[in-house]
């Protein structure tokens, strides 16, 4: 029902309309607006406290917004009716600190949610565990426990974890920053991989390499604000002054 | 001066003391399971988003850790005979030790559901997992393994402290020692054999709780290190 909402192929599958929101005093998002359409990749840039993975929270309501629309494969995040367990099976979100269940074997971890969320036969999510592993090239790791795996190897579990239940959209909260150069490396490929296969994802990142070679689009956020937007040649050649320091500092 | 020992008399009555030890684990038992699910629904219940959940919960937290065991044992007893309702002794020793650890319990699990890293629930939620769903496959088996020390250590004092449920004449091995001292005059002789027979106890206790944390944590047999 909430699936045949967002029909309609190139409409957007993730819209944010002017959307604010404040921690206390401290104004966060102020009036941020940019839309995701389907198999797009997006990457959101910007300083520490811009902003940006509070919007990219935003999407999958771990934060909620105090003014604005937000609309997420057919779900209004803003409404306050909002079936939220029905919105976090289309989205799947990964973020910088892995947080796979340290009780659990990755295949446990992987089998949890489509097994008890989406009822499936346990040895049917069993047999899909392992074809998401092996997208992610951990399908020997299968009985291990997170503990026992590098950070690189645990953040492509996490991402594996994701994908299990087939979500329509992906969110990257700052997934290698807890990550050495080497281990970095073979996560994006994994997204690279997720990126060619189609899959919409939206990604808040500091790896400004990776954001060039992936990113259909680019929101650099500053303030609280889109601040510019557009293809990756922004980063390039980017029109604000704010967007050109940023960038200058990063290299 | 010479201590006279004689434990001649006292030993020819070891199926009493027999009887009092395996009522003294039956207490204990039926404490720790019922103690440990008490524990869970009170420490769910204190931080709950409920108002009127977290302050029973409070309520009986602190009025159990602020009583002596014997008075609530008493009121439990005295309570129910007023009621009109006659219990065994047993049942009454039972149900008080039961409320009695179910408060400590409550505290020793809620601090280990608070030690689960904020991470941990955002990726179950993330995964939309149910609240309930949450506690069970994320939350609790962590939680517990957190605190299983504090816990287990926690109903071996259980145990010990039973032995005040002589006092509602509970047949449990106290119980049996004052019954044997005063009938035997030999109430050093008859003390000495029961603390040992705690310490066996004790042992049993920690033994059962060591078997059962290699079932219950499968991930530490395999790999050794502490959550």
């Amino acid at each position: 029902m909430q699936q045949n909402a967002a029909s309609g192929a190139g409409s957007a599958v993730v819209s944010l309309r002017e959307v604010h929101k404040s921690f206390g005093p401290l104004k966060v998002l102020d009036g941020v607006t940019f839309d995701v359409a389907r198999g797009e990749v997006l990457t959101i840039i910007g300083r520490s406290g811009s902003g940006k993975s509070t919007a990219l929270r935003c999407i999958d309501r771990f934060e909620t917004i105090d003014a604005g629309q937000i609309e997420v494969c057919g779900h209004k995040v803003h409404d306050p009716g909002l079936d939220l367990r029905a919105l976090r099976q289309d989205v799947g979100i990964v973020f910088q600190s892995y947080n796979l269940f340290p009780h659990l074997t990755i295949e446990e971890n992987i089998v949890l949610a489509p097994s008890s969320v989406k009822r499936i036969p346990k040895a049917q999510a069993r047999k899909e565990a392992r074809a998401v592993l092996a997208q992610v090239g951990l399908e020997d790791k299968l009985h291990h426990y997170p503990e026992q795996l590098s950070g690189g190897q645990q953040q492509r579990a996490a991402i594996a974890r994701s994908l299990a239940m087939r979500p329509k959209v992906m969110l990257f909260d700052e997934v290698t920053s807890a990550l050495d150069p080497e281990l970095t490396g073979e996560v994006l490929k994994v997204i690279e991989a997720l990126a060619q296969d189609g899959m919409t994802m939206v990604m808040v990142t500091h790896e400004m390499g990776f954001a060039r070679s992936i990113a259909d689009r680019v929101v650099f956020m500053h303030r609280g604000k889109v601040h510019e937007s557009g293809t990756a040649t922004i980063l390039t050649a980017p029109t604000t002054p704010e967007l050109a320091q940023f960038i200058g500092t990063g290299l | 001066m010479r201590i006279n020992l004689d434990f001649g008399a006292i030993l020819e009555r070891w199926p009493a003391f027999l009887s009092g030890a395996i009522l003294t684990l039956e207490l204990a038992v039926i404490a720790t399971v019922f103690g440990t699910v008490i524990g869970v629904l009170g420490a769910i219940a204190r931080r709950s988003d409920n108002p009127v959940a977290t302050r029973v919960a409070a309520l009986y937290v602190e009025t159990i850790r602020n009583t002596p065991l014997l008075v609530q044992i008493f009121l439990v007893y005295f309570g129910l005979a007023s009621l009109g309702v006659k219990f065994p002794a047993f049942t009454v020793a039972a149900a008080a030790l039961t409320i009695n650890v179910g408060a400590y319990t409550t505290e020793i699990i809620r601090a280990g559901f608070d030690a689960v890293p904020k991470g941990q629930l955002e990726a179950a939620e993330g995964l939309a997992l149910s609240r309930w769903q949450i506690y069970w496959h994320v939350v609790m088996l962590p939680a517990i393994e957190k605190v299983y020390p504090a816990l287990t250590s926690q109903f071996v004092l259980l145990m010990l402290a039973s032995s005040v449920t002589s006092q509602i004449s509970a047949e449990e091995l106290t119980a049996v020692a004052n019954y044997i001292q005063s009938d035997t005059y030999r109430a050093f002789e008859t003390y000495i054999l029961v603390a040992i027979a705690y310490v066996v106890l004790s042992l049993v206790m920690r033994a059962g709780f060591w078997a059962l944390g290699l079932a219950l944590f499968p991930r530490r047999r395999r790999l050794g290190t502490p959550l």
